[in-house]
């Protein structure tokens, strides 16, 4: 449970957030009995099965657990990319359950950030151009000095008039940090951000991530695999069968690899 | 490999489907065009023998006067005419001992009108001719369906149909239109015939054969002599025995039934070759459209399977054999498409057989010919088109390399460079429009050759310079475009050029289409007014009454005009062949006073006032044939007239280019005592008080109301002469609207094909936040971007070509001046981009649709 020293720079958005739970610390987003099946009869899949789990303002989680086991479910879910069978999904106050695709689409717009596994940036754009997209879209214009400032952060400076295909991996996803970053969103999504990376871009990114809610107040929840990667999280959720069995405060890579070790031989028994 | 080419087709029937379609359209049009002409041909080849089944020998005589709406005698104008034959002769033929009975034919206009005094028929097609019974009373070319055939004067015979249209009965009065005034006449028989001039849809008036000759010739003659053959007698024996009869001076022509037959068929099937022709340039237009569209499938195609070919190349496939396996698909698409195509085409070539009796011209039924030769040509273009555009990308295919199996499925687009393109394309168009400018600059008609060819070439640089065209254009287009629908825009422009090649060969899909379509319009508009300059601006009479289907009138016309109260001037324009300086010419005849006053003849070499040149004998002489012939004003030149008589005639001035005027003009006096009735195609009217409904009325009184005549005010003699380049002009965008359709199906294949490549990128923009409706926005903007590209392209090649052909015909046509049709050209620019919508549906909705986790998520 690690409080930003720097939450003072988002002070605005945290005034918003009363309905706190633990008392102390603002919710960013919440799942509650949230339930998710694909398919029907016989070809039913029960992807997430009444998982309830609070995001809390400022802090990076992350969710690990086997494929299949639901995550990248309720990260879709609660980032308003997918629809939820029942229970509830929220993102600060507003229920996603009950918006429709063009309410959702502009929740998405103004309030998540995104990092995908494969970049996805715009092949046809620049760095600047790709990291300032979600405001076009949007039709703000960028606030300057932050926008700098996260250039700066994921050390792009030099690089801004590249194209995607002139950068490498490493710095295509420090562009696609930078995007996520650079609308100041509630929340932020990764997935697998670190999959198609190399150990040292992973650790320069990851490490981004870290700051960015350590200096800067973000909000992060990354679906990752790698106990390496979690091991930059403030707490990982472990996910199985649709179903939240674990979670782990501060963890180090080998605590994370510990409790992965006890699930596969625990689930075996089961 | 040739399973795997058969599992690929079934695999990716959505997406071939746009290209069998191009194939499919291009080959309909091809088969539907074959079929038809073999259709009608044979249709009209055994009609046209079965009209003449009864004729074993025909004599036809040059005598004026003698217009014929139908095609019996397809006989060459200009040969001096003679008076025709007598009666004397037709007994001396039928007396020849192989000759069973000789008929005497005479024909010229005659048209009836229904209840409301409209002329039944379009005046072309309306003829009238004699009733000429046999010993036995009957006329062997007629059946009668009830009553009998005219026997006096005031009896007419009317064909059924026609008979049909105007409800007549027997016993019931007609009123009948011919060349002088209407006549009220009593039906005393409807017909059905075989005539030629019935069958293609004409109207026939039978009257006696006195009251014939009294209008159509002169009392006692004939024009024409059919005879029957004796059994036994061959037509060619016939043709020797008559020709004996007849005297040597040209004036009478003999043909066998056989050889009448087949001039009219041929002259039917020429009439329809033009037709065909004309088609199967549009349908290699389509096909040449179609070309693009099937390379960028096959393109896109091997680009997606890239992974797969690799695999087949890393199995041990040799690059021959992956080139065969895209060949192969492409044969069995090409051919899937042929087949399509064709049966596509015989249902159109049913069908405008179908359509051309409802119009009211008469088809002759007749089977439908598919001939063999169809079928192979339709399937070896729509075949052979395929794998011709095919072969490019089958041979990119098979440079895969085997290691693209185990990399990365983003590779990027295009990754050869264009530099040779653009090389070949920069020296192709430079080259070309080098060509062109030159033979633009010579002026005259010398220069066709090179701007033909030059423009062709022309095409096909820009075709091949497309892609680095794109860039600039684009670039120039992205701010503001981005300024305009912001993010959206920004990101169509950026899109429509990031495949080059692709973008250009859909864009230049379009622009082929529009060059041609613009460059007809300038021309056609051009030229239209420049004809219109030459009529009516040479014309200051205000009415110019004419026969319906351009018959000659009755030489009293002008004469009736003259009497109706506020006409100042009734100018007959007599119309002749005749030999001057030992070549035919058109020479028109009229009084020189009534000539002034009605026409503007602008002297060049002459300051003189033509008028008086006319009245003193002279002729005046256009100024383009008094150059081409060499002839100047003062100079003298031998006439020889149709009657024989030979004479010379003082060149008294020459003039410039007058559509209403004939090249040569001289004096009535001077031709009538040469002309045994004259031919007056058209009498100009001056009035005193200028045009008015009334005025138009008031002629048309004094004429009797004949349903025959036109009384045209200055527009709409206008709209008859522009009439014929709308018409065309009309046609021509009909036809080439086909390309169009064939390169919006382009537009779609390359949309999809994007969209398919982008769904990752569309789910990553959906997901940051960008809403279904502005993704549709963004890639309906690149469908409006790729077309307008490919439309400004083709509309200013299009008005280049149109500038230097113009060049090539201004000598010919004086007053040339382009005028461009801003307008038209609007109206093109605006259906292309509604081309790009339209073309946009589709892929957009797919776009939309797109799931986004799906979309995300990798491949």
């Amino acid at each position: 449970m690690t409080t930003s020293p720097a939450s003072g720079t988002r002070a605005d958005d945290a005034d918003d957030a009363d309905e706190a739970d633990d008392c102390t610390v603002a919710v960013a987003a919440r799942a509650t009995d949230l339930t998710k099946v694909y398919g029907q009869g016989e070809t039913r899949v029960v992807a997430l099965d009444g998982v309830s789990i609070t995001f809390r303002k400022g802090e990076f989680t992350a969710i690990m657990g086997p494929s299949g086991s639901g995550k990248s479910t309720l990260m879709h879910c609660m980032a308003g990319l997918d629809a939820v069978t029942a229970g509830s999904a929220r993102l600060g106050d507003t229920e996603l359950s009950v918006l429709k695709d063009k309410q959702l689409t502009r929740l998405r717009r103004d309030k998540v950030g995104f990092v995908f596994q494969a970049f996805n940036l715009l092949p046809t754009l620049t760095a600047a151009e790709n990291i300032t997209l979600p405001m076009d879209i949007a039709g703000r214009k960028p606030d300057r000095l932050w926008l700098e400032k996260v250039i700066e952060t994921v050390g792009l400076a030099g690089r801004l008039s590249h194209r995607p295909a002139q950068l490498s991996g490493g710095q295509q996803q420090r562009v696609a940090v930078a995007r996520a970053l650079a609308t100041r969103p509630e929340i932020i999504f990764a997935d697998e951000p670190t999959g198609n990376l190399d150990s040292q871009s992973s650790a320069e990114i990851l490490g981004f991530l870290r700051n960015s809610v350590r200096e800067m107040g973000q909000t992060v929840v990354m679906v990752t695999h790698d106990p390496v990667a979690a091991s930059y999280a403030d707490r990982v959720v472990f996910l199985a069968d649709g179903r939240i069995v674990d979670e782990l405060e501060s963890p180090t890579a080998e605590a994370v690899l510990e409790r992965i070790r006890r699930f596969s031989t625990g689930s075996s028994h089961g | 490999m040739s399973r795997t080419a058969l599992r690929n087709v079934l695999a990716h029937k959505a997406r071939l489907l746009m290209t069998a379609v191009s194939v499919m359209l291009g080959v309909a049009f091809v088969s539907g065009t074959l079929v038809f002409s073999d259709t009608l041909g044979t249709a009209f080849k055994n009609q046209s023998a079965k009209s003449y089944a009864h004729v074993a020998v025909a004599i036809s005589s040059n005598a004026s006067g003698s217009n014929v709406g139908g095609g019996i005698r397809p006989k060459a104008r200009g040969l001096a005419a003679g008076k025709g034959f007598t009666q004397q002769t037709l007994d001396k033929i039928s007396k020849l001992p192989g000759v069973a009975s000789a008929v005497g034919r005479v024909s010229g206009f005659a048209g009836a009108a229904d209840s409301k005094g409209k002329l039944i028929g379009n005046g072309w097609s309306n003829t009238g001719a004699n009733f000429a019974p046999g010993p036995d009373g009957k006329d062997p070319r007629y059946t009668f369906v009830a009553g009998s055939g005219p026997a006096q004067t005031g009896d007419v015979a009317l064909d059924k149909d026609t008979a049909a249209k105007g409800g007549f009965h027997v016993g019931d009065p007609v009123e009948v239109a011919t060349n002088g005034p209407v006549k009220t006449y009593t039906v005393t028989g409807i017909f059905t015939t075989d005539d030629g001039a019935v069958t293609a849809g004409g109207s026939l008036v039978l009257f006696d054969t006195a009251s014939a000759q009294q209008m159509y010739l002169s009392p006692g003659h004939f024009q024409e002599i059919t005879a029957a053959g004796a059994k036994g007698a061959s037509q060619q024996q016939i043709l020797e025995e008559v020709k004996q009869l007849l005297p040597k001076d040209g004036t009478a022509d003999t043909q066998t039934g056989k050889q009448l037959a087949d001039a009219q068929a041929k002259q039917i099937e020429d009439s329809f070759s033009v037709m065909s022709t004309m088609l199967m340039v549009f349908a290699a237009i389509a096909l040449f459209v179609g070309i693009f569209l099937i390379a960028n499938t096959f393109t896109m195609l091997v680009a997606q399977r890239t992974k797969e070919l690799a695999l087949l190349r890393a199995l041990g496939a040799s690059r021959r054999q992956i080139t065969c396996s895209v060949l192969t698909e492409a044969f069995i698409v090409g051919a899937t498409a042929s087949a399509a195509g064709l049966a596509l085409g015989v249902a159109i070539a049913s069908g405008l057989h179908t359509a051309m009796s409802g119009f009211g011209a008469k088809v002759p039924a007749g089977p439908l010919i598919i001939a063999s030769t169809t079928v192979v040509a339709a399937c070896a273009v729509g075949v052979l088109i395929t794998m011709l555009a095919a072969w490019l990308p089958a041979r990119r295919a098979a440079r895969i390399p085997p290691v693209a199996a185990m990399t990365s499925a983003e590779l990027p687009a295009s990754a050869k460079s264009l530099l040779l393109r653009n090389t070949i394309g920069v020296i192709l168009t430079g080259g070309s429009a080098g060509l062109v400018v030159a033979g633009a600059a010579n002026g005259d008609s010398s220069g066709r050759w090179p701007v033909g060819i030059g423009a062709f070439l022309l095409l096909i640089g820009l075709i091949v310079l497309t892609p680095l065209l794109s860039r600039p254009v684009l670039a120039v287009v992205r701010p503001p475009l981005a300024r305009a629908f912001g993010v959206c825009g920004n990101l169509a422009a950026r899109n429509a050029h990031r495949n080059p090649r692709r973008t250009a060969a859909t864009a230049s899909a379009l622009a082929i289409g529009l060059t041609l379509i613009t460059g007809l319009s300038v021309l056609g508009v051009s030229i239209g007014r420049s004809l219109d300059k030459a009529t009516v601006g040479n014309l200051s009479a205000d009415y110019m009454v004419r026969m319906a289907g351009g018959m000659p009138l009755d030489p009293s016309v002008a004469n009736e005009i003259s009497k109706v109260g506020g006409v100042t001037a009734a100018t007959a324009l007599e119309l002749a062949y005749i030999d001057i300086g030992g070549k035919i010419s058109a020479v028109t005849a009229a009084d020189p006073r009534g000539l002034a006053e009605t026409v503007q003849v602008s002297m060049v070499t002459e300051s003189r006032s033509p008028q008086k040149a006319l009245a003193e004998g002279k002729v005046l002489v256009e100024n383009k044939t008094a150059k081409s012939r060499g002839w100047k004003t003062g100079d003298v030149v031998r006439v020889s007239y149709p009657d024989g008589t030979k004479a010379e005639v003082t060149i008294g001035g020459t003039f410039a280019d007058n559509l209403v005027l004939s090249p040569v003009v001289m004096s009535d006096s001077l031709l009538a005592p040469h002309m045994g009735k004259p031919e007056v195609p058209q009498v100009l009217v001056k009035t005193a008080g200028g045009a008015s409904a009334k005025m138009a009325q008031a002629i048309a009184d004094g004429l009797g109301n004949n349903p025959a005549l036109s009384v045209m005010d200055r527009q709409k003699i206008r709209n008859t002469f522009g009439g014929l380049i709308n018409n065309m002009l009309t046609l021509m965008y009909g036809l080439l609207g086909m390309s169009l359709i064939i390169a919006a199906l382009g537009v779609v294949n390359t949309l999809a094909m994007s969209v398919f490549e982008r769904r990752r990128e569309i789910g990553m923009l959906r997901a940051i936040g960008l809403e279904r409706g502005r993704v549709k926005r963004m890639i309906r903007l690149e469908a409006v971007v790729i077309s307008l590209f490919g439309a400004v392209s083709g509309v200013a090649l299009g008005l280049f070509i149109a500038w230097a052909t113009g060049r090539t015909i201004s000598a010919d046509l004086q007053g040339y001046v382009m005028v461009l049709p801003w307008d038209r050209i609007a109206i093109f620019l605006g259906l292309s981009a509604l081309v790009g919508i339209l073309a946009a549906v589709w892929p957009t909705r797919r776009a939309a649709r797109l799931d986004v986790l799906d979309a995300i998520k990798i491949s």
